[in-house]
């Protein structure tokens, strides 16, 4: 059914990889190199960047997420899967705080977020996508990469007055680095079009694009293959691999196995809320509750 | 007849300033606001209030805009965290309590008896000498020519965008009419106001330039805002808000940032609206204001202030016309005496009033059915999925 992670788990490169050496490295070159040279991958144990212990949250009756704990590493792709209904989306809203946990505790690059509101945690660099791309219609493609970038000078109403040159200046850079992600995405061309105008799959990228115009330190992507077409699928995949090969870090809901099996480093699975299993893709693909609460074997 | 067009250029500026601050929360950020009048009555009556007590007029202008703000403030915190249709009531709502209070605060806004004989700028100067007259001049001049030099590199950047390759037919250009008609009507308005001040200079007059100076500041650097980052974020609040936020927007204090500053304006609207009528009662800020100013936001295309500005002149326009109605119905009275009806009926002024509302419905539901997006909006916005 899959062909076996072929890249293995990847350890970040170097720490702090700007998006420029990011997106003007081929992946393919990169990937050869990586493959060459073997870098060194240091073994100590590191502080998960993102660790989740005993979320609870209840909607009236129902215990959508019932004491999950998750973990993320630092420089990993991990993997959440569950069936339908077992509590992913709400615990993705519940990690980047557009809900409040009823109990529990989000520790983001060892510190405690569950109480801050949701920009804020954007600022700390976890940046999440939603499960239906939501664009800025009536934006331009581009507009909806330069709202993303992050400490806009121009964003505060009386800079707009008293620092236009700062402002200026700041766009310009922004506006070099939205074109490399929409080159890298493949969007380049539509740079100028509205975001409304685009197909779904295209609406995907540009969610992961403008995630990535955050500089953040983790992407929550929710289903990014999702209503994609193959071909477009394994191109999300591969920019995904190069991403984090450049040390950007990934949790990724997903329900297509194949994508799951072939990034994820660590699986976590959810089934009605709460913890099932968790190990390596081979791992949950060998595990028998796993396979009877979502494959269905 | 120069007198009834200051009056007219009073009017339409007036509207178009209180409409800039509509089209602040609702064209650009999306809010839902049918109470846009409460601001203007707060920054009418702090502001005559203030200087009736001897506060000089542009300090009390200030903090009638200021106070107009607050308003904002209250109403923001109170109420952005519903959802937009919710917000719709509460404005509502809030703006016919605040022309309650003001109707019944008797010991501060005298109530129904109204507030008259505040001062108002540049109202002492009845016969400016020569000098000052040039420094008008001067000053409408380049009002004008500021908003020509806009037009032009509006028209100009239209050129840049990349065009279908299909050939165009030969036939008028409507951008090149546009641009055409609005010079004239530029012109016409700049020779109103140069004859105005050489030759006719009553107080309104003064006023007038005041008004057009404020609302080329507001515009200017509204514009400078709007296109900046800031307005970017408070483009995405309208769009979709989840997405500001989940991109480290704080989505609250944006919409309260537009909320207040569109209160702002629409104090300072307030002002001149109060110094225009030299007589203000509560009867002057019913809810009737506040879709004037939608009217006029809908009119020009939504988001955009120089639409706004347009459909302000317009609608100025439209009312001036329907104000001339009476004479216009003796004049055709006169010359086709078959016209069957009662005159003096047709022509009350209370019915007048009502067919005035009529007809600015049915023109706006002939707009929307023949151009949906308002004047300078933009079609392709339309047929945009979410």
């Amino acid at each position: 059914m899959v062909d076996n992670a072929p890249n293995g788990p990847h350890q970040p490169t170097s720490g702090n990889d700007t998006l420029e050496s990011l997106v003007n490295v081929p992946s393919d070159l990169a990937a050869d190199l990586d493959d060459i040279e073997d870098l060194p991958r240091s073994p100590e144990m590191q502080l998960p960047l993102l660790a989740a212990s005993n979320l609870v949250k209840s909607f009236g009756g129902i215990q959508a997420v019932d004491r999950v704990s998750i973990e993320v590493a630092q420089g990993s792709i991990t993997g959440l899967v569950g069936p339908n209904g077992a509590g992913k989306t709400t615990l993705f809203n519940l990690l980047a705080n557009t809900l409040h946990p009823d109990q529990g505790r989000v520790l983001f690059d060892g510190e405690p977020i569950q109480n801050l509101p949701s920009h804020l945690i954007a600022r700390m660099g976890m940046v999440r996508t939603f499960q239906v791309a939501r664009v800025l219609s009536r934006l331009s493609v581009m507009d909806n990469l330069l709202l993303a970038a992050q400490k806009q000078t121009g964003e505060k109403f009386w800079n707009t007055w008293f620092r236009p040159r700062a402002i200026a200046r700041e766009e310009q850079q922004n506006r070099e680095q939205a074109m490399h992600i929409l080159d890298s995405i493949g969007l380049a061309h539509m740079a100028f079009e509205y975001a409304g105008a685009l197909s779904g799959g295209q609406r995907k990228l540009l969610e992961i694009g403008r995630a990535l115009m955050t500089n953040p330190k983790l992407i929550l992507l929710d289903e990014p293959a999702a209503g994609v077409n193959p071909t477009l699928i394994n191109q999300i995949c591969d920019r995904i691999q190069a991403w984090n090969r450049e040390g950007m870090t990934f949790l990724i809901i997903e329900h297509n196995m194949d994508v799951i099996m072939s990034l994820c480093d660590r699986v976590w699975v959810l089934a009605d809320g709460k913890n099932l299993a968790v190990g390596t893709p081979a791992e949950i693909q060998a595990n028998e509750e796993v396979l009877t609460a979502y494959l269905g074997q | 007849m120069l007198t009834y067009l200051v009056f007219f250029i009073i009017t339409a500026a007036t509207y178009a300033l209180f409409s800039l601050g509509l089209n602040l929360q609702w064209g650009v950020t999306g809010l839902l606001n049918f109470g846009h009048v409460a601001f203007m009555t707060v920054g009418a009556y702090t502001t005559v209030l203030l200087s009736l007590s001897g506060v000089p007029l542009i300090v009390a202008t200030v903090l009638g805009a200021i106070v107009a703000a607050l308003l904002g403030a209250i109403l923001g915190i109170s109420t952005l965290r519903l959802r937009e249709d919710y917000l719709a009531i509460v404005t509502i709502g809030a703006s016919e309590v605040v022309r309650l209070i003001a109707l019944n605060e008797e010991w501060l806004t005298k109530g129904p008896f109204g507030v008259a004989n505040y001062p108002f700028p540049l109202k002492n100067l009845t016969n400016p000498t020569m000098l000052s007259r040039f420094g008008f001049l001067l000053l409408w001049t380049a009002i004008f020519v500021g908003a020509g030099w806009q037009l032009w590199r509006w028209f100009r950047r239209q050129g840049d965008r990349p065009k279908p390759q299909a050939p165009q037919p030969p036939r008028a250009n409507p951008k090149l009419l546009g641009i055409g008609l609005s010079g004239l009507l530029g012109i016409g308005l700049w020779l109103v106001g140069v004859q105005a001040i050489l030759t006719a200079y009553y107080d309104k007059v003064g006023l007038m330039l005041v008004l057009v100076t404020v609302l080329a500041l507001v515009y200017w650097r509204s514009q400078i805002s709007v296109n900046a980052p800031w307005g970017r974020v408070l483009k995405a609040l309208r769009e979709d808000e989840a997405v500001a936020q989940a991109l480290g927007k704080n989505v609250f204090w944006y919409k309260l940032q537009a909320l207040m500053l569109g209160g702002a304006i629409a104090g300072i609207a307030g002002a001149f609206y109060a110094w225009n009528l030299s007589y203000i009662n509560p009867d002057n800020f019913k809810t009737d204001i506040t879709f004037y100013a939608w009217t006029v936001v809908v009119l020009g295309g939504a988001g955009s202030n120089a639409g706004t500005i347009l459909g302000a002149l317009i609608y100025g326009a439209f009312e001036s016309v329907m104000n001339f109605l009476p004479n216009i119905f003796q004049f055709l009275h006169s010359i086709i005496p078959a016209i069957p009806g009662d005159l003096n009926a047709i022509i009350d002024p209370g019915r007048l009033g009502a067919a005035q509302s009529m007809v600015v419905g049915l023109l706006l539901i002939v707009l929307m059915m023949a151009r949906p997006q308002g004047i300078l909006g933009k079609k392709e916005e339309l047929t945009l999925g979410r």
